[in-house]
């Protein structure tokens, strides 16, 4: 098992430096390509040479690009000093880059949004799988019936209807109609209650998304695994129908689950762009959206680590997960 | 049984689709209609604060004014800021020498004393400005505020490797040949070293312009004119918390997400003529969805929008219907137009150029832009009518407005032939990627043009990098970008502040350009030159008109509206109106409450 783990982290080291390198190639080598002048993005109407020349020196646009991720891996380590015109900057360790349009040190950004985003995906994931999963347990036992197919309705409409859509309904109806709900994000260190209050309505949109997704396909594990020889043979042994569909046809219609729960939580901590926009919490998605919006490259290409690694880190609890749910796959 | 059972779920599936239905009216009502005159729940009406004051009598001291936005500033650094909001809300905060009246309209965009004790000594042909500072004129901490925090606040501006992103015109006046590096690479033991600039003593500041301007007094006016103390000088980071001379104080501040202002107890009624600081405390909170915020407003949980753009095509919608009284339509200031590069052909020859401003369809651009409400009366030319000398829809020279609205297809043919190219040309529109109503005007334009066989492709650009893909004329004329989407606005309401980068020659830049059109015509540099130098300032609105007769008459310019916008205004807001100092916006600084509970 320790020899699985070491392995699973070696690999996972090995990617996140690969992808450092390509974000840093995309960010400073595209736009050179087409010929833009980043440094112009950040110099206002009045492109003075002194600012353009002042932005390139903060940035170091003019190092070459092996020096630049130099300069950054150094940096999560040793910290980084910018200066340019007399005007020193250090950003402490762990630095995961400066941005110059906020004045603000991006570690410290990720760290802020990071609990919102959390909080988020965590919540939502909650609810999904309780209401997926039993949704798509309940549809497979009971095939063909109304609940079946209402279920697979709603289901279907929860795939097809997009966030922003379920997310403004919700806001309509709950927040701003009938007033039940509170729309307004409170940190949880201000007030749980009112933290709590304002999450509700953002883990249920996001949840009925994922939910729909998770009950057809728990409805299409559990169906193709209660067809399966081991199933009948447990249930001609004479065990309970509960002991049946609970201990031995869950456990393998579970495994799926589990991969899909891995990539989708670790992409949701990467930033829930649409349900953090639609609803305004200071997420890390929002944080992404608002820096593309003004270019702010240091904090794309922070919230695009932190993407990676969480996606990474989620893969890696879930071979974890396998292995152990799985005996099999150790061996492999 | 079950055929009982599955009509009752019927019923229930029909009851709840009625339930939901009635929840959804609930919400897009959100209270009732408003008419426009007025309201019940307190609104003053439809354009009730548009160049004129609302509410001014039902102001009450305290409470906290609300503001929401879907953008923060630029930067909250006084040398810094750029966007017109940015600068309309720094008076909170910041003091200039001079500043516009806190008054509705026009009279909004006259100069009135701040700090100083009266308008400019002019001396010396124009080159010479003296101001003597008010007395009990004060920082958050108690300390006065002298002429040296001043002059150290103004030598920030040159700083531009440091504190990038603000207008330097005063860097551009006071020292054209660029020998003063600014104050961080300054020897001199004070950092005072600009020798443009005396403080003789603390009370008194002396300008010395090595070529008269008559606008000088209008660039003291801009944000970038506050006094900055050097010992608070945070360089890059004072954006963070910009120490205060004015009413309010930064409390706290998160960017993009939130800014707390709170009473600065220092700063005195007595010393400041033009603040009268009603609310308590100032909150801005930032949206990323412009739905939510338009709901919110609505809502009234918040009481404006900080950005002062307009309201989303939703949420005006809804306010339009249900909430008139609530909303205000001024002229915003800027002028929307395509611009037709002269280094791509064959956009060289004039005649190709009136071409296309025949050929356009003017009403479907203005549909493209919001319609005449939210997007602004069919513009005719190109200067604003908020700057002196401009005539609004009375200067139509290609009858935009008037017999050619809907296009002239025999005009433009003329036109053509008159330029060589009788059966049309093919040609680039570049316009933002992430402005939709600019790219909507670049169909609209593309299927009027088609219509005298200008077959024209769209090419939508990375918005956020303008600056260096249009404002590099090499890189125009590489990309062959023939007609160029764009809107300007005033810096300050007159003819330097709105066209000298658009259309004076000296003004073509290699990177950072704004001439796109590369106007240079010796009559518009001439004319500028006249503008500048004018020692009688009735004469400036009359060179105003010219220059941009001028321009019109070259046909570089292809303007699609006098922008308009659909601004909200909570029904608790109180002394509110718009001012033609910040384009059409509401004069933020002077906002009160009617309930400050």
């Amino acid at each position: 098992m320790l020899a699985y783990l070491i392995r699973r982290l070696f690999a996972a080291a090995v990617m996140l430096v690969v992808i450092i390198m390509v974000v840093f190639g995309i960010f400073f080598l595209v736009p050179k390509w087409a010929g833009v002048d980043v440094a112009l993005s950040f110099v206002g109407k009045q492109a003075d040479p002194a600012a353009v020349a002042g932005v390139r020196e903060k940035l170091g646009l003019g190092d070459p690009i092996y020096l630049q991720v130099w300069e950054f891996f150094k940096g999560i380590f040793a910290g980084r000093t910018y200066s340019a015109g007399g005007d020193v900057t250090h950003c402490a360790a762990p630095c995961f880059g400066y941005s110059f349009k906020s004045e603000q040190a991006v570690w410290p950004v990720l760290t802020d949004r990071f609990p919102v985003t959390l909080g988020l995906a965590l919540g939502a994931a909650v609810l999904w799988l309780i209401f997926g999963v039993a949704a798509g347990v309940l549809s497979a036992l009971k095939r063909g019936s109304l609940w079946d197919r209402s279920a697979m309705v709603v289901a279907l409409a929860g795939v097809s209807l997009p966030i922003y859509f379920t997310g403004m309904l919700s806001l309509a109806i709950f927040a701003f109609g009938l007033k039940w709900l509170n729309a307004q994000y409170v940190p949880l260190d201000q007030s749980f209650t009112g933290w709590f209050g304002g999450m509700i309505l953002p883990w249920i949109t996001l949840a009925f998304l994922y939910a729909a997704m998770y009950a057809r396909i728990t409805r299409a594990t559990m169906l193709e695994v209660l067809g399966e020889d081991y199933i009948r043979t447990a249930r001609a042994k004479g065990l309970r129908e509960q002991t049946v569909i609970g201990k031995h046809a869950m456990r393998s219609t579970m495994t799926p689950i589990l991969t899909m729960l891995g990539m989708d939580l670790g992409a949701l901590i990467g930033g829930a762009i649409l349900t953090e926009s639609t609803f305004n919490l200071p997420g890390l998605g929002r944080a992404v959206l608002d820096a593309i919006r003004n270019q702010d490259l240091p904090i794309i290409l922070g919230v695009t680590l932190i993407t990676s690694l969480a996606v990474l880190l989620a893969n890696l609890v879930v071979d974890i997960l396998y292995a152990v749910i799985d005996p099999r796959v150790r061996l492999a | 049984m079950t055929t009982q059972r599955t009509s009752g779920r019927r019923k229930q599936v029909l009851a709840a689709a009625a339930v939901v239905a009635g929840l959804l009216t609930t919400a897009a009502c959100g209270g009732g209609n408003d008419s426009g005159g007025g309201s019940k729940n307190g609104a003053a009406g439809f354009d009730a604060a548009n160049n004129k004051v609302a509410q001014a009598s039902a102001v009450k001291k305290g409470g906290t004014l609300k503001f929401g936005g879907a953008q923060d500033a630029d930067s909250w650094d006084t040398t810094r800021g750029y966007y017109g909001f940015m600068w309309n809300f720094a008076r909170y905060y910041s003091r200039q020498l001079v500043t516009t009246k806190a008054e509705p309209g026009k009279a909004g965009a006259e100069l009135t004393p701040d700090l100083a004790s009266g308008l400019a000594k002019v001396s010396d042909g124009g080159k010479t400005y003296t101001y003597t500072l008010r007395d009990g004129i004060t920082w958050e901490d108690g300390k006065p505020i002298t002429s040296k925090d001043v002059k150290y606040g103004i030598e920030r501006v040159w700083a531009q490797d440091v504190l990038s992103g603000g207008p330097t015109y005063l860097k551009d006046v006071l020292d054209p040949d660029g020998k003063y590096q600014g104050p961080y690479k300054d020897k001199a033991a004070d950092h005072l070293g600009l020798k443009a600039i005396d403080t003789p003593d603390d009370k008194t500041i002396v300008f010395h312009l090595p070529k008269a301007n008559s606008d000088f007094e209008e660039m003291l006016a801009l944000v970038s004119a506050s006094p900055v103390r050097q010992d608070k000088d945070t360089k890059s980071k004072y954006t963070l918390h910009p120490f205060s001379s004015g009413p309010y104080k930064f409390e706290s501040y998160n960017p993009g997400k939130d800014l707390t202002l709170v009473r600065n107890t220092n700063w005195k009624q007595a010393s400041d003529p033009i603040r009268k600081a009603y609310p308590d405390k100032i909150t801005v909170k930032f949206f990323s969805n412009a739905n939510d915020l338009d709901q919110r407003l609505i809502n009234g949980d918040i009481d404006l929008d900080i950005n002062q753009t307009g309201m989303s095509p939703q949420g005006r919608t809804e306010a339009l219907k249900q909430h008139k009284a609530n909303l205000d339509n001024p002229v915003s200031g800027y002028i929307r137009y395509a611009v037709f590069p002269q280094s791509v052909k064959p956009f060289d020859n004039e005649h190709c150029r009136k071409a296309v401003i025949y050929g356009a369809d003017h009403v479907s651009l203005q549909t493209a832009r919001g319609g005449p409400v939210a997007g602004g009366d069919i513009g005719t030319n190109m200067l604003p009518p908020s700057v002196p000398g401009a005539e609004g829809q009375k200067y139509d020279p290609y009858e935009l407005a008037g017999a050619n609205k809907n296009g002239n297809v025999a005009k433009a043919k003329e036109e053509l032939k008159a330029c060589g190219q009788p059966n049309g040309f093919s040609t680039t529109i570049a316009v933002r990627n992430n402005k939709p109503v600019e790219v909507a005007t670049a169909q609209s334009l593309q299927a009027s043009l088609k219509k005298i066989g200008i077959n024209a492709q769209i090419d939508q650009y990375d918005g956020s990098q303008t600056t260096g893909i249009i404002g590099s004329p090499a890189n125009v004329k590489k990309k062959g970008y023939g007609i160029i989407i764009m809107g300007w606005g005033p810096d300050f309401p007159t003819v330097q502040g709105f066209g000298l980068p658009l259309w004076d020659s000296k003004y073509i830049l290699q990177s950072g350009n704004n001439n796109y059109a590369l106007i240079k015509d010796k009559t518009i540099d001439g004319l500028f030159d006249d503008y500048v130098n004018a020692t009688d300032a009735s004469k400036k609105p009359g060179i105003a008109t010219e220059i941009n007769h001028k321009v019109m008459e070259g046909g570089y310019y292809l303007p699609f509206v006098f922008e308009k916008f659909i601004n909200w205004r909570s029904s608790n807001l109180a002394n509110v109106y718009t001012t033609d100092g910040y384009s059409g916006m509401y004069d933020f600084v002077n906002l009160g409450l009617k309930n400050s509970k």
